[in-house]
């Protein structure tokens, strides 16, 4: 059994992110608020990849993720995979859907913007999914992700 | 009670609506529909015309205007948020008509706010009442909104006048010939939008007679040193889009011209006095318009 593996299949219950590129590991913590997780959480990176080349993985124990917290990852992270994991055993993957609508997770690049010069969240609107093409809320601008 | 943010907000049978009570308030400007309401006038950004023209309909209707004129005198130039300075105000004012230099801040406003917020322009993105009365001099002028020769004239990059009344015409089959340098051209996305919405489009770098003569409207727009990365090319065309009043020699009796105002010399002073001239007419329409949509933001029969 390759070490990675045994990673994986060491927790008991929980969510294994996999696939994730290396750099953006620290980017996908912040995304999902993991800083301030009260179980145990294991991070892996550079970790040798066929698919991506270096990627990296996160293990978060008796931690189950929302649609709505994986769609926080559709913009920096599309590909990423969830295992959850019940019993030592992978019992569903999950992949990332781009949502309808993207609440504080992309900044408007146009800064003359309300969402910009005021204290609130970004919103864009979901255009196109296969062009991943965005609409701001706000000045209607649209933006390619 | 409800915000009016964008013309794209607005179905083919609420403009029409709209435009007849334009109409009945162009009969009867001055009424008491409104006593013992305030109007709240917020102008981040200066923009004394329309402003007086929200106050004036205002006033005739018997409100109590309230609010600011420019920045400077609002607390907001003492760093308040606009969440805060619109939740102010809304403790005084049944309804509030904003200007702001901000992109989107009318649509942010009209969520934060507990009563109905009217956009008088959101920096370069939306200015509803402008194309109301835009439409409103069309239908005045031409007696219907549907299938008309209309040609828009000047800056159609940048010009969120333009932009904004293709949108609003989508519902009523117009022809558009679009006339503008090819610094200035009609930008791709809302040719993308004709072509989604089956409005027919022409394009031309020259404007000349056999355009003029076969308009039902033409709408002329501000060209603007500013906009031009290349002061050569502004030099050479900016005066080949003034038009004069012997281009007018041979129009379609119906053809009225249009501009939102100020202008800056792209119409000749002696086109004033052509019978084919509208755009002051066009400007005093902007008060029964705002009358209309004043009171449909409030629900008030009109
Ligand atoms: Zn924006």
């Amino acid at each position: 059994m390759k070490k990675e593996e045994l990673l994986v299949a060491a927790l008991k219950n929980g969510t294994v992110i996999d696939h994730i590129p290396s750099e953006l590991v620290f980017k996908l913590i912040d995304l999902l608020g993991l800083q301030n997780e009260k179980s145990s959480v294991t991070i892996g990176y550079n970790l040798e990849s066929e698919k991506i080349g270096r990627k990296g993985i996160i293990k978060v124990a008796d931690r189950f993720f929302s649609d709505e917290e994986i769609s926080r990852l559709s913009v920096t992270a599309p590909n990423v995979v969830l295992n959850i994991i019940h019993d030592y055993e992978v019992v569903e993957k999950k992949t990332v859907v781009i949502p309808d609508e993207l609440h504080g997770i992309v900044r408007c690049p146009n800064p003359k913007c309300i969402s910009n010069n005021e204290p609130m969240s970004s919103f864009f609107h979901v255009i196109n999914k296969e062009q991943r093409l965005l609409k701001c809320h706000y000045c209607e601008k649209e933006l390619n992700v | 009670m409800h915000s009016l943010v964008t013309i794209a907000d607005l179905g083919k049978e609420k403009i029409l609506s709209l435009l007849a009570s334009a109409a009945r308030f162009e009969a009867m400007p001055n009424r008491k529909t409104l006593d013992g309401r305030v109007v709240a006038t917020l102008f981040f950004e200066p923009s004394t015309r329309t402003r007086l023209s929200f106050e004036t309909a205002a006033n005739r209707l018997g409100a109590r205007v309230i609010g600011f004129s420019d920045a400077a005198t609002s607390s907001s130039s003492k760093g308040e948020s606009l969440k805060d300075t619109i939740m102010m105000v809304s403790n005084y004012a049944d309804i509030i008509v904003m200007r702001h230099h901000l992109e989107g801040a009318a649509r942010y406003a009209s969520e934060v706010s507990p009563v109905p917020i009217i956009n008088a322009g959101d920096g370069a993105n939306q200015h509803p009442s402008q194309t109301m009365l835009d439409l409103y001099s069309i239908m005045k002028t031409q007696g219907t909104l549907d299938g008309l020769d209309i040609c828009l004239v000047g800056d159609l990059k940048y010009g969120r006048t333009v932009h904004s009344l293709i949108m609003a015409m989508r519902h009523f089959h117009p022809r558009f010939h679009f006339v503008a340098p090819t610094e200035l051209a009609m930008p791709n996305e809302y040719k993308l939008y004709c072509r989604e919405h089956g409005i027919d489009f022409t394009e031309h770098t020259e404007f000349d007679e056999t355009l003029i003569n076969a308009a039902d409207i033409i709408y002329m727009t501000r060209v603007q040193r500013e906009r031009f990365t290349d002061l050569m090319e502004y030099e050479r065309v900016k005066n080949v889009y003034v038009l004069r009043a012997d281009m007018l020699r041979h129009t379609r009796p119906n053809l009225r011209i249009l501009h939102p105002l100020p202008r800056v010399g792209e119409i000749a002073y002696d086109v004033d006095d052509c019978p084919q001239a509208y755009y002051f007419q066009q400007a005093k329409n902007g008060l029964f318009v705002r009358q209309a949509l004043i009171c449909d933001c409030l629900e008030i029969e009109g």
